[in-house]
């Protein structure tokens, strides 16, 4: 029974959520100019999903002092309070609000992986092209550069990193954007391998194109597909091992809060059956499904395939 | 497991003579004077029901321990890098095993607090506690079939006194002058100074008595002691598996398993895991946070003893600010101690009174001598203001290796002190290198200890003005004093005093804020028996769990 | 052939280079701590007398260069060193931990790899389906928990109601069927975390391929849309497919210390994880050292294959 019941509220929640995608994506044909509304027309609904989801967590971090009731520090009640008027999503062990630090949450966590996401792709999606398009000696030099990193278990070296350069957040996003930008070198390397041996490029080449023009006008848009595909991935996976510093005690700087140590905070209560700390995993979840839905939407336009 | 629940069979007769001889009789039985039949067949005489007189002999059953049997410990502190040299054992998984289950020390703790004999039967002090004679116990074998001797027990204590052996027990065995072998079975140990606690430092978990090489040296690599058990397989920090030793001293009266297999398990949530599955029979360090969910577990109870482990958070008195005992006392009264035991530590323990003496200490003030302090805003103001202080800024560096709940512990702090004009920036520091990096350099940091079984341990440790420990880097020439003072007095009354006192000066004038005094919490399945009154000096019984705990 | 026999010869001997490399980056990085074991070993209980007699009986005092010429020596003789803290040889205390490693890796492998193939393949053939949203939207999910998380909940349905052990705490010599059982959970957590990524690469770079033009000339052809799939656009979908499995199996063998102390599973990670804890260099050492050897041998066995595959790679350079 308790089965049926929980498939029953997870129908409920998928319809309401792709009701919630057709209301947004009917919106957002109304507001756009014309050019923009073909676009969306097109979206599938669990696009225009993400985007809403998207566009709510993203408010949610910039205004979360005028969103959240309560300060993200201020400590409110005696602790674990449960659900409530006053508290929506009851107060942690220390009693502050829950709800209060999920909305702050979200400025400090997506903000830092989102930071720390898009300098990784910036760097290894730049040197990755470049190591396939020059080839021959850079190519092998970066490329055992990057192995010598990436043959380094992420969480040893960023364990041993934080360790020595103290952890705070710039420290933070620089570690885990480097560690992640040699994993982003290797898809963006291996993607362009195969463009460089196509004939555009080669005849761009012969036309005498510097190398940047080469990387950003002519590989970029062809790799496009396959990386952003990994963007999506790479931005929960900074998610994620922001939470798994935090296990081993390493992470943000309290009182901020973030998702990864409010899972962490409260994990050992699912050993109970309190569903507590599903709530900050939900939000990471939520957030890289919503993220992956739009790029599956953009690697599908960008395809050109129409079925 | 306290006595009221216990079934007394007076009750159910009236007048005051058969109620005198019912308890004499249910006393006689349960001490083991008389057998079953007796007993019931009298107590019915009595007038006693045959129910209550079943209840009785069931409960004396379930009390007496049985022979046989596993017990397997899902225990925190193991490290692939554990080793049995004695001098280096750290943490609680290498402590039971070494001393609980392998190499009894000379002396042990008894569950009251009192040294008792262990490998060491009885001692006599001289010359002002500065000469200790202890007469071993005749004919303890160890586990490789050789017979105990003095130069095993001196070799032993020895080796800790060696600079070149880097043992974490030197601390200890600092104040030994010379210890020597007298005849085969007895050992003298001459002291600097007097002290009257020589037989409770001897239980130190690095003191561990190990075979004697012959040549001075102890042999420690083949994990071969005296104790209740053998050691069989050994995993560094992963798992040990030890076998009941046939010829062990005391067989009979402790050490009632075949064999105690120890896991480590440092996850709390995959120790309760491994406790309510069945795969291991007791933990220890239960989270706060947990325990009260883990009583609504079925087959699971929970144990419960508050010593002296201790949070802490030093202050360190020669660096600004905290160089004016005015900021000093103002920083005491931001702390509201009440909430952060309720909060941290979920109840799990006592309130502290920035004194080191805990619970399980002997000359511990009392609340009339020495005020339970609060927290009071208007209070820290007033001091902040004889400093010549309108507010202030300051930093606390704490990491959950300081003490679990460290870090959020700051964070109620920095509420709370906002009342007073104080400004405290949690700085959260890595668990990894705390104890290098953090405690004992930075200003104001979190710390815990697992405290000692006297006072003068712990404040010649780590409040005496030259303590290598000196954790406040405090300077208070008349508590220094009255510490050596207190060390040679010998009346009892006026030694009181003396440590009450020390108590006072701590408190108002040292650096350390406690805020609370911390239990050990512990899970164990019901085919485990756990005697009524457990040793509160070490968790899982003064970690000797697998001698004094017996199979269901 | 004899193209890819040479760079083979050539990746091996940039393997060795690689692995140098990084075990002078780790020394360094491991030296650059703050602390060291003899301040780890004793704690709260650390005088200036006790480190400094530790240090010279472990060789601590010796100058940093001096130290890692003699562990290099060592290596190059096939001697791992003794681990600082246990002074026993390291081979012994990594061996059935390496073991371990590999059994669990191998076995998660055996269920991802498959898995996310199958799944990549069918959601690219029924793009946009429900099917393909579903598999996506449940893989993403999966991988958005953090694994410890992950592990907690597996714990909770399946262990605490009895079914599997909570506590995969084998070694060498359990038998084989009871490894399998004792290690099902972090297998099933670990595959949860390792196949969205997979799958989806695999999704991705079949779409890729299949907007080339040679594909659409297949399409007008009227070959079936499973054919083309198949034998058309896999084979072209090979290199990102390759890279993206070894670089997960690469992760199994390297990355799972959470799930290591999780199930207390004894594997190499938590190792190395001690070792950096106590400051036990060789140790340390030892375990980046095999770490690297799976990590760069699976990439040079993703290259080779991308490249036996890419007719154009084989031709050129």
């Amino acid at each position: 029974m308790a089965y049926i019941l929980t498939l029953f509220w997870i129908i409920v929640a998928v319809l309401v959520s792709l009701a919630a995608g057709w209301c947004f994506r009917a919106a957002l044909i109304q507001i756009s100019g014309p050019n923009m509304a073909k676009v969306y027309r097109t979206a599938p609904l669990t696009a225009s999903f993400g985007l809403l989801v998207i566009i709510i967590y993203i408010l949610c971090a910039i205004f979360a002092p005028l969103i959240a009731p309560y300060g993200e520090a201020e400590i409110l009640s005696g602790g674990f309070m449960p659900w409530s008027q006053e508290f929506w999503l009851g107060t942690d062990n220390l009693g502050r609000d829950v709800f209060s630090r999920l909305i702050y949450g979200a400025r400090n966590t997506v903000g830092i992986a989102f930071l720390t996401t898009a300098l990784a792709f910036i760097f290894g999606t730049i040197i990755g092209i470049y190591a396939a398009l020059r080839g021959g000696f850079i190519d092998q030099v970066l490329s055992r550069l990057i192995d010598v990193l990436m043959a380094i278990p992420s969480l040893i070296f960023s364990l041993l990193m934080l360790t020595i350069f103290g952890t705070n957040v710039l420290t933070l996003v620089i570690v885990i954007a480097t560690i992640d930008s040699t994993r982003v070198f290797r898809i963006a390397r291996a993607v362009a391998l195969n463009i460089v041996q196509l004939d555009y490029i080669e005849a761009a080449k012969l036309r005498g194109e510097n190398t940047l023009y080469l990387i950003i006008r002519e590989i970029l848009p062809n790799a496009m597909a396959p990386l952003a595909a990994e963007f999506g991935l790479r931005f929960c996976f900074v998610f994620l091992m922001i939470s798994a510093l935090s296990f081993m005690g390493l992470g943000l700087q309290p009182p901020l809060a973030d998702w990864g140590s409010m899972v962490r905070d409260n994990a050992d209560l699912i050993s109970f059956g309190d569903i507590t700390p599903l709530i900050p995993a939900g939000a990471i979840a939520l957030l890289t499904i919503a993220v992956n839905f739009v790029v599956d939407w953009m690697l599908h336009r960008a395809s050109g395939l129409k079925d | 497991m306290s006595n009221s629940d216990k079934h007394d069979i007076s009750t159910e007769v009236s007048d005051k003579e058969t109620q005198q001889k019912a308890k004499s009789l249910q006393a006689s039985f349960m001490s083991g004077k008389i057998n079953r039949r007796d007993f019931v067949a009298t107590s019915m005489a009595l007038g006693v029901s045959l129910a209550g007189a079943t209840a009785v002999v069931s409960e004396v059953e379930a009390a007496t321990p049985k022979q046989g049997g596993r017990l397997r410990i899902g225990i925190t502190g193991g490290a692939t890098s554990d080793v049995l040299d004695p001098g280096k054992i750290l943490d609680a998984y290498m402590i039971n095993v070494s001393m609980g289950q392998v190499r009894p020390n000379m002396t042990k703790i008894n569950v009251d607090g009192s040294a008792g004999g262990d490998l060491a039967e009885s001692w006599e002090p001289s010359n002002g506690a500065k000469t200790w004679k202890f007469n071993l116990r005749k004919g303890v074998e160890f586990h490789n079939g050789k017979t105990m001797d003095s130069t095993d027990v001196a070799d032993s204590i020895r080796y800790h006194t060696i600079e070149a052996n880097g043992s974490g027990g030197s601390g200890v065995v600092s104040g030994i002058a010379s210890i020597k072998e007298d005849g085969k079975d007895a050992v003298i140990i001459e002291l600097n100074e007097g002290n009257g606690d020589l037989p409770i430092l001897l239980s130190d978990y690095h003191l561990n008595i190990c075979p004697s090489k012959g040549d001075g040296n102890i042999d420690w690599e083949s994990g071969i002691g005296a104790g209740a058990y053998t050691l069989e397989e050994h995993e560094p920090g992963v798992r040990t598996l030890t076998k009941k030793f046939a010829n062990y001293y005391n067989t009979g009266n402790e050490g009632y398993f075949d064999e105690i297999e120890t896991l480590g398990i440092s996850d709390p949530t995959a120790r309760l895991a491994a406790l309510s599955t069945g795969a291991v029979d007791a933990i220890n360090n239960v989270p706060q946070k947990t325990a009260s969910r883990l009583k609504s577990m079925a087959n699971v109870k929970t144990l419960i003893s508050t010593g002296n482990k201790q949070a802490t958070m030093p202050m360190l008195c020669d660096i600004d600010p905290y160089t004016d005992q005015n900021v000093r006392n103002a920083m005491k009264h931001i702390v509201d101690r009440e909430e952060l035991l309720d909060k941290i530590f979920f109840g799990y323990g006592e309130l502290g009174n920035d004194s080191p003496v805990g619970p399980a200490n002997y000359f511990r003030a009392t609340t009339d001598e020495l005020p339970q302090r609060q927290y009071d805003p208007e209070k820290a103001k007033y001091y902040l203001k004889q400093a010549g202080m309108s507010s202030l800024s300051v930093k606390f560096h704490a990491a959950d290796t300081g003490f679990t709940g460290a870090v959020d512990a700051g964070a109620l702090m920095r509420e709370s002190a906002k009342a007073a004009g104080i400004d405290i920036e949690v700085v959260r520091e890595p668990n990894d290198g705390y104890w290098s990096n953090v405690w004992m350099v930075k200003p104001w940091s979190a710390c815990y200890w697992s405290g000692r079984p006297t006072e003068d341990w712990i404040f010649s440790q780590i409040y005496y003005s030259k303590a290598d420990w000196n954790d406040t880097h405090w300077n208070n020439s008349g508590f220094d004093k009255l510490l050596v003072e207190a060390r040679a007095e010998t009346d009892e009354a006026k030694r009181r005093d003396m440590y009450v006192e020390m108590q006072r000066i701590v408190h108002t004038d040292g650096g350390l804020i406690l805020p609370a005094f911390l239990s050990e919490i512990m899970g164990y399945r019901t085919n485990i028996s756990v005697p009524g009154k457990i040793a509160n000096n070490w968790e899982l019984d003064g970690h000797l769990c697998s001698r004094r705990w017996w199979r269901a | 052939m004899s193209k890819v026999i040479t760079m083979i010869i050539k990746r091996l001997g940039l393997g060795i280079l690689t692995l140098l490399l990084l075990s002078l980056l780790i020394f360094l990085s491991v030296e650059a701590l703050p602390g060291d074991l003899a301040e780890t070993i004793l704690g709260q209980q650390a005088t200036p007398e006790n480190v400094a007699a530790i240090r010279k009986e472990l060789g601590l005092d010796l100058p940093a260069y001096t130290r890692y010429i003699n562990w290099l020596g060592g290596i190059l003789q096939g001697d791992f060193g003794n681990s600082l803290a246990l002074k026993k040889p390291i081979s012994g205390l990594i061996a059935p931990r390496l073991q371990n490693t590999l059994f669990l890796t191998l076995y998660t492998a055996c269920i991802a790899v498959p898995l996310a193939l199958m799944l990549g393949m069918v959601a690219s053939l029924f793009r946009n389906s429900f099917f393909d949203r579903i598999s996506n939207t449940t893989a993403l999910s999966a991988i958005s928990m953090p694994e410890f998380f992950v592990g907690y909940v597996m714990i909770y349905f399946f262990a605490l109601s009895g079914y599997f052990p909570s506590m995969a705490n084998i070694n060498p010599n359990t038998p084989f069927f009871d490894k399998l059982y004792l290690c099902f959970l972090p297998a099933v957590t670990l595959t949860l975390v390792v196949t969205a990524h997979m799958m989806r690469m695999t999704r991705a770079a079949i779409i890729n391929v299949l907007a080339l033009p040679y594909i659409e000339m297949a399409n007008l052809k009227g070959v079936k849309p499973r054919r083309i799939i198949v034998h058309h656009a896999l084979p072209n979908a090979v290199a990102p497919i390759v890279n993206v499995v070894a670089l997960n199996l690469a992760y199994l063998v390297t990355g799972v210390v959470i799930v290591e102390i999780v199930f207390v599973f004894p594997g190499l990670g938590q190792l190395m994880v001690d070792g950096v804890k106590f400051r036990d260099v060789p140790v340390v050492q030892a375990t980046a050292l095999i770490f690297a050897t799976a990590y760069v041998g699976l990439n040079l066995l993703a290259d080779i294959i991308s490249t036996i595959t890419n007719p154009r790679l084989m031709r050129q350079r």
